[in-house]
């Protein structure tokens, strides 16, 4: 099966037009010594065969029945109305909009998107889109880097462990320095980053801290205490957030972020193992100009029309080359008018309601759980719709559930050597009543 | 009255009655309102389920959301009803032009046409809800998925493995930076080796994937016939070069000739051989780049192998590896844990899975670079790359580089006479023209070219890359347009030449034809206005 209109006779004619006997005279300019020999990449499928295959593979998936599984990665609803706007070929199809007076969709759709962010992050400013949150995450630190003229960060260890790793990939290119500031995940332990710990940490010639809203345990962080240290050090700060708590969590704007970066996958996105996901990054109008990434701006057109296009490419790679701001080019822009349509179609008590039904959900499984006498919360203080629990024998048992299809959140150790016997628990809208009794059935059968 | 509620509607202007709706309340006219515009207070497109009794009785006596931690007012969200939300997204969807509407000879960028099957196996349940966390046990078709999709990736380039996390071509330039940097440095020649040789037709993110790892691009100039001029690169290598990332073909559309050539010198010189595989779709079959002795390459999925742009991404942008860059690549990988390597491809090309076999994560790599994206990269993109792989098969992917080295051909044979060449030579799978003689002879710029396409239906080319080509055209049909499209497209610049010469003031008035006309893109940089502020407008306005 090929995707080429092409007959012989068309074939013909063009080999007539320009003059060569044949396609190969096309290739002669390939060295012989380096020409392709032969290959092992199977004949062609039909599309009946090719469905056939990817149906295999995905029934060689086993979607589990009942899943407390989040680490970042979260099942909610994805309305239907955002699989309907994204799939329209007019948004699919086209690429950057390069072109902005046959790109106004794209292009307005992306003012739309750094708005809600905006709303959202309560920030004066938001990128069009970066490849996940981990990658805006790194990001906004080497902004904050660039902004400070410092080469040292601080980060919570409260930030998720993938995100840890991929900020240490990306700092180790310009040989950033980062240090963790550890929390006390001991049980009955806060959990959360201590400010005099990350004072400690900070110094005077950090250029920022990093801390995530809620944390990758499920606390809920002093950000705004956080924000008072970091800038006492003359650092910023950085905030990673889940975007639907924001429902409910105060806005990063409000307790003194410099930048905020989030990854966008809650807004209507399938966990689809990992990806297609979008970054979100806000920040101050001040530090516009540092920041890595698309923006889209308003104007007019020659008739005063209301237009959108791109704007302050001067930062880019395609204008400053080694001078940009950031190498990105294709970001995630499907993704992005995927939360886009999603924010619009929840609205405001709409999202409300999503926080308020995981948190109660949350809150929920953790009294069941306690009182059948099966896990207890690791930490003190509040959690979000994520938590932490000490369940003895917590590796044998979550594998024993996984046979039954049931994921018991993630397991802890995993990650954190520290956290032995630990489950982290997620919940979301989609949580039911009878998910949180099969759960405590299964673990009180693993006993 | 929107663009989407008069289609087709043409007045003396070009652009129609359907233009000139304004908003209540404002003397500005727009195409169509903000979605922020089109909210009123009550409205909603999604419900959600109350919280059951039990639940909420349970919640009681846990921990609440602290006082400190809580938001004082809801985020100031559009309120729409679904129908409303919908409406407006299609009339934007409207005012796009995209590859499923008309030919989108965009250059470097490979529009090519997006096989719809792609788009059925992404959404099948089975794959788009599998969790990336989700134990190995539960995820073996998504891991298998990535483990076939990288045997397939080597296979096409010649290298000996491959890693899917990069997110997009220029991400997979850093992950192989990275890898660089990694390698000079296990060779004690770290601080030594502080430069990377660029061509001077190079796309913009390989000097700025340069900087992000700490080094210094040396920019090599091209010779006359659009290749790498050899002796200068000869003469920049040295111990103090840690990589050359090259293009191949250009950005020229060109094939370099003396790649052999090249190649020796690089690592002969003890530096890392890149390519930059973007340009990938002309040279299916013919060339392997791993093959040949490069060290490291970044596949453009959403070029290459047809998943959709997105209007800027979601794209994906894996790297292969030879030998000497193979231990640092991104981890982990997935890998085939028990089981033979070579009856698992054979089962899975005949469709079937492969009795005992086991797929894993293999995160026990000492020497990696690390992650460079959460999670496994975008899986979402490999499902659509392997389908289109299996689709096309080996013949079919040999077919798309013919075609689309032709198509490309014929253009250049076809425009010759209209506009400059500055490359007159059997090109690739693009072709770059210059408007330079237009510009001279009759004051009209690429950038007025370009706008004239606009108003025969068609995307434009790429125009002003890459640098070295004064007033440049880049033209890649891709091997999925039709002759009759391509003619269509010869006789388009044909008449727009004409025009140039007989009437430039009129191209420089394109288009007219678009939703919008020309844009103040100064203005938009002079006074950034880069989100929508509430105006206190009780209409328009929605609640904070
Ligand atoms: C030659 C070349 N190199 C690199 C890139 C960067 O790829 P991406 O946009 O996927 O990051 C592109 C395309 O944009 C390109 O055309």
């Amino acid at each position: 099966m090929t995707y080429s209109p092409h007959t012989d006779a068309d074939r013909a004619t063009m080999l007539a037009a320009i003059g060569v006997a044949s396609v190969d005279e096309l290739f002669d300019d390939i060295p012989a010594s380096v020409r392709a020999g032969g290959w092992d990449v199977p004949p062609p499928l039909a599309e009946q065969e090719v469905r056939a295959e990817l149906a295999r593979l995905a029934r060689r998936n086993r979607i589990p029945e009942v899943s407390f599984l989040g680490a970042g990665v979260y099942r909610h609803l994805v309305p239907a109305v955002v699989g309907e706007v994204i799939g329209r070929p007019e948004f699919a199809t086209a690429y950057t909009p390069y072109q902005p007076e046959v790109s106004q969709g794209t292009l307005q759709s992306i003012y739309e998107f750094q708005s809600l962010i905006c709303e959202l992050t309560g920030m004066e400013v938001a990128t069009a889109s970066h490849y996940d949150g981990a990658t805006a995450t790194a990001e906004a630190a080497l902004m904050a880097c660039r902004l400070t003229r410092r080469d040292r960060i601080a980060v919570s260890a409260g930030v998720s462990p993938d995100t840890r790793r991929v900020l240490a990939t990306y700092c180790s290119g310009p040989g950033i320095e980062i240090v963790t500031v550890p929390i006390d995940l001991s049980q009955g332990g806060t959990g959360t980053t201590d400010p005099a710990v990350a004072a400690a940490a900070l110094g005077s010639d950090a250029a920022c801290l990093v801390a995530a809203q809620p944390n990758f345990h499920g606390q809920i962080e002093p950000m705004r205490d956080l924000a008072e240290v970091a800038h006492a050090a003359g650092a910023q700060l950085v905030a990673v957030v889940e975007p639907t708590s924001l429902s409910i969590l105060e806005a990063p704007g409000a307790y003194g972020a410099d930048i905020v970066a989030a990854e966008g996958q809650p807004l209507g996105i399938p966990a689809s193992f990992g990806g297609p996901f979008v970054g979100l990054m806000a920040a101050r109008m001040g530090s516009v100009r540092q920041m890595p990434g698309r923006l889209v701006g308003a104007t007019r057109d020659v008739e005063g029309r209301r237009g959108y296009v791109l704007t302050l490419q001067a930062r880019e790679q395609h204008i400053r080359r080694e001078k940009a701001a950031s190498n990105i080019c294709t970001n995630q822009a499907l993704m992005a008018l995927a939360a886009t349509t999603y924010l619009a179609a929840v609205g405001p008590s709409g999202l409300r309601e999503v926080a308020e039904l995981s948190i109660t959900q949350a809150r929920h499984l953790v009294t069941a759980l306690e009182s059948a006498g099966l896990a207890r919360r690791r930490f003190g203080g509040s959690y979000f719709a994520e938590v932490t629990v000490t369940v003895p024998d917590a590796a044998r048992r979550h594998a024993a559930l996984v046979e039954q299809g049931i994921v018991a959140g993630h397991l802890a150790e995993r990650d954190e050597p520290d956290l032995r016997d630990t489950l982290l628990l997620a919940t979301t809208e989609l949580t039911t009543d009878d998910d949180i009794d099969r759960l405590v059935e299964a673990l009180a059968a693993t006993r | 009255m929107s663009v989407a509620d008069a289609p087709g509607v043409h007045d003396p202007s070009g652009r129609g009655s359907a233009f000139s709706g304004a908003t209540g309340g404002t003397s500005e006219s727009v195409v169509e309102p903000l979605v922020f515009e089109r909210s009123r207070p009550g409205r909603r497109a999604v419900r959600f389920p109350a919280a059951s009794e039990r639940a909420r009785a349970a919640a009681i006596g846990q921990p609440v959301v602290p006082e400190f931690a809580r938001r004082a007012a809801a985020p100031g969200l559009p309120e729409l009803s679904e129908l409303e939300l919908l409406r407006h997204y299609n009339r934007l969807a409207h005012l796009n032009q995209a590859i499923d509407l008309n030919f989108y000879p965009l250059g470097s960028c490979t529009m090519k046409y997006n096989p719809k099957v792609n788009e059925w196996a992404a959404a099948l349940p089975g794959l788009a809800d599998s969790h990336p966390f989700d134990p190995e046990p539960l995820a073996q078709g998504s891991l298998e998925l990535m483990w076939l999709l990288a045997e397939l990736l080597e296979d096409i380039s010649g290298f000996c493995a491959v890693s899917l996390q990069p997110a997009a071509g220029a991400h997979g330039e850093l992950t192989g930076m990275l890898m660089t940097r990694a390698f000079h440095r296990d060779n004690g020649e770290g601080e030594q080796r502080r430069k990377v040789l660029v061509p001077d037709s190079a796309h913009g993110t390989n000097p700025a994937t340069a900087t992000m790892v700490g080094y210094e691009t040396v920019t090599i100039p091209s010779n006359q016939r659009g290749g790498i001029d050899l002796g200068a690169l000869r003469g920049a290598l040295g111990p103090d070069v840690a990589a050359l990332m090259i293009t191949n073909p250009s950005t020229l559309g060109i094939f370099e000739d003396q790649i052999d050539q090249v190649v020796a010198a690089v690592r002969e010189a003890g530096a890392i051989a890149y390519m930059d595989g973007a340009n990938l779709n002309a040279i299916l079959g013919r060339f392997r780049p791993g093959a040949a002795g490069f060290d490291v390459m970044h596949f453009n999925l959403h070029k290459t192998f047809s998943t959709p742009h997105g209007g800027g991404g979601p794209g994906a942008g894996p790297v292969g590896v030879g030998e000497r860059l193979e231990p640092y690549l991104p981890a982990p990988i997935p890998v085939l844990a028990e089981g033979d390597p070579a009856e698992v491809r054979a089962n899975a090309w005949a469709g079937r899975s492969t009795p005992g076999a086991r797929f894993a994560l293999d995160a026990d790599r000492p020497r990696s670079i690390g992650k460079v994206r959460s999670c496994h990269g975008n899986f979402g993109m490999f499902v659509r790359a392997y389908t289109y792989i299996r689709s096309n098969g080996g013949p079919g992917l040999r077919t798309i580089s013919e075609d689309a080295v032709l198509a490309a051909n014929y253009l250049r044979v076809r425009l010759r006479d209209a506009y400059d060449l500055p490359y007159d030579r059997p090109n690739k799978h693009e072709v770059v023209f210059s408007g330079r003689r237009q510009k001279r002879e009759h004051g009209v710029s690429t950038l007025d070219i370009a706008k004239a396409v606009l108003d025969h239906g068609m995307h434009p080319p790429t125009i002003y890359f890459p640098l070295i080509v004064e007033e440049a055209m880049l033209i890649e049909p891709t091997e999925t347009e039709s002759l009759e499209t391509l003619d269509r497209f010869v006789s388009v610049m044909h008449d727009i030449a004409g025009q140039v010469a007989a009437d430039p003031d009129s191209v420089r008035r394109a288009p007219v034809t678009t939703p919008v006309g020309r844009l103040d893109e100064a203005a938009a940089a002079r006074r950034p206005d880069l989100r929508w502020a509430h105006d206190g407008d009780e209409e328009t306005a929605s609640p904070a």
